[in-house]
């Protein structure tokens, strides 16, 4: 097989806003930039993101600081964060949205004309820039109408089925363009993962079916290590009726402006349960926690704003306890609004639009007059690939990774927002320190069988004899309904183990799957190729899960349901040994200069 | 359970052709769940686009009952199921497979627009004060999620061809975005009478009628747009005036 070849400096998989940006960023200090899309350009994950993009631009409360974001994010993540990176994320965010203005975005706006924010779960003040409920939207499409304009490739449609590394230096990928159905390699100096989440591990899930761990497997495999991979956060409110919708997220916002959410028996059940750490930040009556959402500065927040972890949780006991609502969740009411503002409706309509017309068309539900069914949809992955806080390198030379693939700046539980501003500071940092690293280190040779062998193992599903071999679809369906209910929401050690014996008897079917048709555009071939990344990815979270005797976070055990000051120590790592298991293992935290450590303190 | 016929088209040696699919229904169904099934159950290799599965990306445009609309966003219980229910590529594009066609077009032509250049801050830290209502216009325009469903029901692109002399409703509203927003120093005029074909447009409101983010298209982009050009290139007195000063 001979190989359709491109060589480019700076080589970007994943085009979403890490990838965009981080692409942008390259192009700029001026070396030759390649860009993978797993799909067209413009369509990535980040166009879900909905709430907004978190920075401490001070626009609508002054009393807001870097300071005050770093305290939140770290309070937020449990402070098994990597500080490094929480410190970056917090000073830098702001800077980062003030560019996308200046490329174009148009974010909603304060009285005074400035850029305007809104209150988000975990953060302290109101600090979420946003444009409506679209958000990543805005964020996706400025990012790619700068992006055209820098001379950078655009590959779109084309999937990584291998990174290539050469004595423990990225040297290319290897993958297949979905048109025509043909491989191609990519050599490059640095290579640059931002492939997004792996939520399609999972039956319930708010991500589409590109989100399939692709980096985290491709980083795995070419030998670099893993970070936090128990950590997943389930949103609190993904939409649960009717059946086809099962999973589609609920913006935060929903609650930040004012929602509410009810059991069956018409109860605020979010006031039952507040943790410690949030306690003095919350208000202990619905007047106090509604004045705070409507801007009022001495009013502390309501408990719906607690962080997702908790919240997800408590949706769950209150199911659990027989006090669900009638398909399994629980309500969320905005429509309640309206007994306090004149113009509840056209406010709703005009802070939510695109949840009001997606309720209103997939669900026959006017929220600005009902209340919704809403129950936790698997969302984001805390873990992924373990990267230096400054440049975003991981263990192994020449590959960066940047976004929800890379970890450490969420710890145990991301805060709504958070993501987008990790996006555009850690893909700009990573861009950055990738073209820095191609200009001083020439690009390493490709490995041509390693390459050939991965494109032979993508097309064995096509050799399968008449008679034998299983669907794709089949064999993922299964393995994202073990994975949910064994690994989900609450977890213990007995399914663990059980679904580690589930992943192996898994993996042999996977060996035995087969696909019909041929080459060109067939998503039955490209789900049997997805199901590789999806094992390699479940069995990191599971393994991590079972080394994380605690709670903490997106990881709730009922077997060790309290959190464990001794687990508040280390991270768990996952790496390949040299005959070729999956290994986890404690790596302590590095110890927090004193001065974070005292911001985090002032802040408590 | 219930089931539905699914008439989809299958791409061949020949062309192409509806191809009958039943289908089980499920409270809540998406024409994209019916298609998920066909895949998942006798179709693996069925080819279509997706992601959001929540009318956020504008991935899966196809014509359904010969309509253009999003799959995920078109629920069956608005659809008569007691006849076929046909879905087919949109078919003002290139077909490559399936329900995929080549949409590349689109991505060249906004590629020709001449970009957004920010006018210098005009607050004195480094940034613009912009009021919600001037900028309201350039929003409801930017919700636009790249369907190019009205691409594929402009008469202009869909029947006479006009790739190379038009840029379609699309693009002239990411024109409308540009040209409105209150911090741009660019001026697209010139290329939107020039070379994008603005002129061609005679307003026939079908890229409204479709656009699934019900942006409005034509009264509130394209028109608006048609009397600016109008405006710099045919108003008499204004001609006249350029004639004194040249």
């Amino acid at each position: 097989m001979d190989f359709e070849t491109h060589d480019y400096d700076v080589l970007v998989i994943g085009a979403g806003g890490a990838g965009l940006r981080a692409a942008i960023e390259a192009s700029a200090a001026g070396v030759q930039v390649g860009l993978i899309c797993k799909s067209l350009l413009g369509k990535a994950h980040t166009v879900m993101a909905e709430g907004g993009v978190a920075a401490a631009l001070a626009n609508v409360d002054d009393r807001d600081s870097w300071k005050v974001h770093f305290a939140d994010t770290m309070r937020g993540g449990q402070y098994v964060n990597n500080w490094r990176m929480a410190e970056l994320h917090a000073k830098e965010a702001p800077d980062r949205v003030r560019e996308l203005e200046a490329w174009g975005a148009v974010f909603d706006r304060t009285a005074d004309g400035r850029i305007l924010q809104r209150n988000f779960g975990g953060h302290r003040y109101p600090r979420l820039a946003h444009v409506g409920d679209r958000t990543g939207l805005e964020l996706i499409r400025t990012l790619q109408d700068e992006g055209v304009h820098r001379g950078i490739d655009v590959h779109m449609e084309f999937t990584v089925v291998s990174l290539l590394a050469t004595d423990g230096r990225a040297s290319g990928v290897v993958g297949y363009e979905r048109e025509r159905g043909r491989f191609k390699v990519f050599g490059a100096s640095a290579v640059i993962l931002a492939t997004g989440g792996a939520g399609r591990a999972y039956k319930i899930t708010s991500n589409s079916w590109e989100g399939t761990g692709d980096g985290h497997s491709l980083a795995y495999h070419a030998g670099a290590e893993l970070l936090d991979m128990e950590f997943i956060q389930f949103h609190p409110t993904g939409m649960i009726w009717p059946p086809s919708v099962q999973g589609i997220l609920v913006t935060e916002g929903v609650r930040g402006e004012g929602g509410i959410l009810l059991n069956r028996d018409g109860r605020r059940f979010m006031f039952d349960d507040i943790p410690d750490a949030y306690r003095k930040q919350t208000a202990d009556n619905e007047d106090e926690g509604w004045r705070y959402t409507q801007g009022d500065k001495n009013a502390r927040r309501p408990p719906e704003l607690l962080t997702r972890d908790h919240v997800a949780r408590c949706i769950m006991r209150e199911v659990r306890d027989g006090r669900g609502s009638p398909h399994g969740g629980v309500f969320l009411d905005i429509a309640w609004i309206k007994k306090r503002l004149a113009n509840g409706e056209e406010h709703i309509r005009r802070k939510l639009p695109s949840m009001y017309h997606q309720f209103k068309e997939l669900a026959d539900i006017d929220i600005t007059k009902e209340p919704m069914e809403v129950g936790p949809t698997t969302h984001y992955i805390m873990g992924g690939v373990r990267v230096d806080g400054d440049t975003q390198m991981s263990s192994v030379q020449g590959l960066f990774a940047a976004g929800e693939c890379a970890a450490g700046i969420n710890g145990a539980n991301r805060l709504g927002g958070n993501s987008l501003s990790d996006l555009l500071v850690f893909g700009k940092r990573a861009g950055e320190h990738a073209a820095a690293f191609a200009r001083e280190h020439r690009r390493v040779s490709i490995d041509t069988a390693a390459a050939r062998a991965a494109a032979d193992r993508a097309l064995k599903p096509f050799e399968a004899g008449p008679g034998g071999g299983e669907n794709p679809y089949a064999i993922q369906s299964a393995l994202q309904e073990m994975m949910q209910a064994l690994v989900g929401i609450v977890r213990n050690e007995d399914d663990m183990q059980r679904a580690l014996q589930g992943l192996t008897a898994l993996r042999t079917r996977v060996e035995r799957a087969v696909v019909t048709g041929h080459r060109e555009y067939n998503p039955g071939w490209h789900t049997s190729i997805d199901l590789g990344h999806l094992l390699t990815v479940s069995e990191a979270i599971t393994r991590s899960a079972i080394e994380r005797k605690e709670s903490r976070g997106g990881h709730f055990r009922e077997d060790f349901p309290e959190k464990d000051p001794r687990f508040a120590m280390f991270n768990v790592v996952t790496a390949k040994a040299s005959d070729g298991s999956m290994q986890v293992r404690r790596v302590p935290l590095p110890a927090m200069p004193a001065e974070l450590k005292q911001i985090i303190e002032d802040q408590k | 359970m219930p089931t539905a016929t699914f008439k989809v088209w299958r791409t061949d040696e020949k062309g192409g052709a509806f191809r009958d699919y039943s289908v089980a229904i499920v409270p809540g169904m998406v024409v994209l769940d019916a298609v998920h099934q066909i895949q998942a159950t006798e179709a693996p290799d069925l080819a279509v686009r997706w992601n959001c599965k929540a009318g956020k990306c504008g991935s899966c445009s196809a014509e359904i009952n010969g309509s253009p609309r999003l799959m995920c966003m078109t629920r069956l219980n608005s659809l008569p199921l007691d006849e076929p229910v046909t879905v087919e590529p949109m078919r003002a594009f290139p077909p490559i497979k399936d329900l995929v066609t080549d949409v590349s077009w689109n991505y060249r032509v906004k590629q020709s627009i001449k970009p957004f250049a920010a006018k210098k801050p005009d607050a004195s830290d480094g940034t613009w004060r912009m009021r919600q209502a001037d900028i309201d216009r350039v929003q409801e325009f930017r919700k636009c999620i790249e369907c190019f469903l009205c691409q594929d029901v402009c008469h202009i692109l869909r029947d006479h061809k006009m790739h190379d002399r038009f840029i379609g409703p699309r693009f002239l509203t990411y024109a409308a975005a540009l040209e409105m927003n209150p911090i741009d120093a660019g001026d697209r005029l010139d290329d939107l009478k020039n070379h994008h074909g603005i002129g061609y447009c005679n307003i026939t409101r079908c890229c409204t009628k479709v656009c699934p983010e019900h942006i409005t298209i034509t009264e509130n982009a394209i028109i608006p747009l048609k009397e600016r050009v109008v405006d710099r290139f045919y108003d008499p007195i204004t001609r006249l005036l350029r004639v004194f000063r040249s």
